[in-house]
């Protein structure tokens, strides 16, 4: 049974690393206005938010099976507060910051609507925090640590993601680009000395 | 004019302090709000911050908005062809503030602004000093800065300026006045003090507006007029026109041309026959010899850099459409350039968090209907109005 | 009458509501969504209004609602 517990909490944690690897490229990929592979914009959105919510199913399984694996030795405190674990603080510390910072980004995504666009962008910004963290944690943690197929898979998310940003901070990445920047005016705003 | 009308307007002699005020018209009389929205309403008091909205239902929308009501009075004159404000606030403030008082009784409102150019701020706080060893208002007047651009009077900009978050107009899809906030145009408020004191019927038959003329006129100045004015009387109590007039912008950046008729009157019903209106009282007299193209297309160019930033058709559509106009004023012709023109005008109509959109698009079609003949003559190399090539 | 509000301080263009609500809206020359009837407040008939309310939702910008006008 502890082996099955293994298997799974390893077997998920890959899973959902390369789930979060897409959902961050989706996610440039519906920033960028433009349709993908065939799909409408809003497609691509909505790929992007199943994505996300298929890899916290994951992510759900990988955390529950360590909860319940005794070799693990993980506690239900290690959720929440990183670093304070006993086995390999530092990297199972990075997991926990991981799945914290993407609970934060999933439950105001879904609440966005009461929330406000900006407590929901400001949030979600933390997406690029929360992929290198869980990326580091595959690769510092677990039973698995220097395996070759794990650092292969872990370098092709690794690959997929920054040249998906290379692509968003790119000067071809805006559909419009003859578009003027909108910004409010700073006259509108000058503190006007009286 | 007989002693007790000249008493009786807006811009009579005086030094305007607080004794010259109280010598000349005397306290308010006690009123309660159900009174002040009543004379408001017999006396047919339209704002005249360029909107020409009736004051009453103004007043009425915000009390019945259920939320403790502020009251601003605006004083901000973003419009450069405009100098009224700034003339009542330096020489009758407490025409402004008696009205700003009277507002705030009418809707019961908790809190009071006023909201001018920084430099009118130290003798309106004079002002408010006097008037509070006078123990004249109910309620204490915040003095805010307005910035010095062309938006900072709009009614939502002010309202967010007044609150502290910049004077940047606001999504509409609340209304201010739902929101409990009044905004006032300084002469309104001025309006309503006298007819506080001597009643709707007076008003009716008596009651001014004030005008701002400039442009090819030998004094440009700020005239006190009824509506319904001949267009010529505007310019002769300005000194007259300098030259010939080819045409003449009424309302303001936003307003519209319409032809140099000395007969024709300022009024709203007059001027809506040109798609224009008095608006805030802008009269900017074009000599004929000066390219209307060419003007047009320099004020369509301040407008456009003029924009709060904020909205996406605005902030592309306006510079765009400036550009085609300078085009066309320019002759720098290109197929479909007047066309061009006017599809960006409807483009960018309503599609912005305030009108400034909408006022610039209107400027540009009344300068390409006003100046038809020249905008055939421009893409054929020549200008009528300049008699040259271009 | 149930209309579609556009709050343009918030709008990006990000053209989400032109492919979901492709019969009210279109986009202009900078990819800001425009009313196919040339109103400010563009009217969402009935048969629209589940896409409607999609649009909304989807808009990362949250710069649609709905409103009864």
């Amino acid at each position: 049974m502890t082996d099955a517990l293994w298997y799974f909490a390893r077997g998920s944690g890959v899973v959902a690393l390369v789930l979060l690897t897409i959902v961050v490229a989706l996610g440039i990929g519906a920033r960028s206005g433009r349709p993908a592979f065939d799909l409408p914009r809003f497609a691509v959105s909505l790929l992007h938010r199943n994505a996300a919510l298929l890899a916290v199913v994951f992510l759900a399984g990988h955390v529950v099976s360590l909860l319940f694996d005794p070799y693990a030795s993980l506690r239900l405190f290690d959720l929440v507060v990183p670093f304070a674990g006993s086995y390999r603080p530092l990297w199972e510390g990075l997991g926990t910051l991981g799945f914290d910072l993407l609970i934060a980004i999933v439950v105001t995504s879904l609440l966005r609507n009461r929330l406000g666009a900006r407590t929901w962008r400001a949030v979600h910004w933390l997406a690029y925090l929360c992929w290198p963290v869980a990326l580091l944690h595959g690769l510092g943690t677990g039973t698995d640590r220097g395996a070759w197929w794990l650092w292969t898979i872990s370098l092709t998310c690794a690959a997929a993601a920054v040249a998906a940003v290379g692509w968003r901070v790119s000067p071809a990445f805006a559909r419009f680009p003859a578009r003027a920047e909108r910004r409010v005016a700073p006259r509108l705003l000058e503190e006007v000395s009286r | 004019m007989t002693g007790v009308l000249e008493k009786m307007t807006l811009l009579t002699g005086g030094d305007g302090g607080l004794d010259d005020h109280l010598a000349r018209h005397g306290r308010l009389p006690a009123l309660d709000g159900d009174q002040i929205v009543g004379l408001a309403r017999d006396a047919s008091l339209t704002g005249r911050g360029g909107a020409g909205f009736p004051m009453w239902r103004k007043l009425g929308a915000v009390a019945a908005a259920g939320t403790p009501a502020t009251v601003i009075a605006n004083g901000a004159e973003g419009e450069p062809a405009s100098g009224k404000d700034r003339l009542l606030l330096t020489r009758r403030p407490h025409l402004v503030l008696d009205g700003l008082h009277l507002v705030a009784l009418a809707t019961g409102a908790r809190a009071a602004h006023l909201y001018a150019p920084a430099a009118l701020l130290p003798r309106l706080r004079e002002a408010l000093s006097a008037r509070r060893a006078a123990g004249l208002d109910k309620l204490p007047v915040t003095l805010t800065a307005a910035p010095g651009a062309f938006v900072s009077g709009e009614e939502s900009a002010v309202a967010s300026a007044v609150a502290g978050r910049g004077a940047v107009p606001t999504d509409k899809r609340i209304r201010v006045v739902a929101t409990g906030t009044l905004v006032q145009n300084v002469e309104t408020l001025a309006h309503l003090a006298l007819i506080a004191r001597y009643g709707p019927g007076w008003f009716l038959s008596a009651g001014t507006f004030l005008a701002t003329v400039s442009g090819a006129v030998v004094r440009p100045s700020v005239v006190e007029a009824r509506y319904g004015v001949p267009l010529g009387d505007l310019i002769a109590a300005s000194g007259g026109a300098t030259e010939r007039l080819q045409a003449v912008l009424v309302g303001g950046y936003h307003g519209g041309w319409v032809p140099a008729d000395p007969a024709l009157p300022v009024s709203p019903e007059a001027l809506a026959r040109y798609g224009a209106s008095p608006g805030a009282g802008v009269v900017v007299a074009l000599p004929a010899r000066a390219c209307g193209l060419a003007e047009s297309a320099k004020i369509a160019e301040y407008l456009a850099g003029q924009v709060a930033g904020q909205c996406g058709p605005c902030v592309n559509g306006l510079p765009r459409m400036a550009g085609t106009l300078a085009d066309l004023a320019a002759g720098r012709p290109r197929p479909g350039l007047a066309g061009e023109a006017a599809r960006l005008a409807a483009l960018v109509t309503g599609r912005g968090a305030c009108r400034h959109p909408d006022g610039t698009a209107r400027l540009v079609l009344s300068a390409m209907r006003a100046f038809e003949a020249d905008v055939a003559a421009h893409l054929n190399g020549r200008c009528l109005a300049t008699g040259g090539r271009l | 009458m149930t209309r579609l509000h556009i709050d343009w301080t918030a709008c990006d263009g990000r053209g989400l509501c032109t492919e979901l609500l492709e019969e009210v809206l279109v986009e202009d020359d900078w990819g800001f969504p425009v009313a196919r009837d040339g109103q400010a407040e563009p009217v969402v008939p009935p048969p629209l209004e589940d896409a409607a309310r999609r649009a909304v939702d989807r808009c990362p910008m949250l710069a649609l609602k709905l409103v009864r006008r």
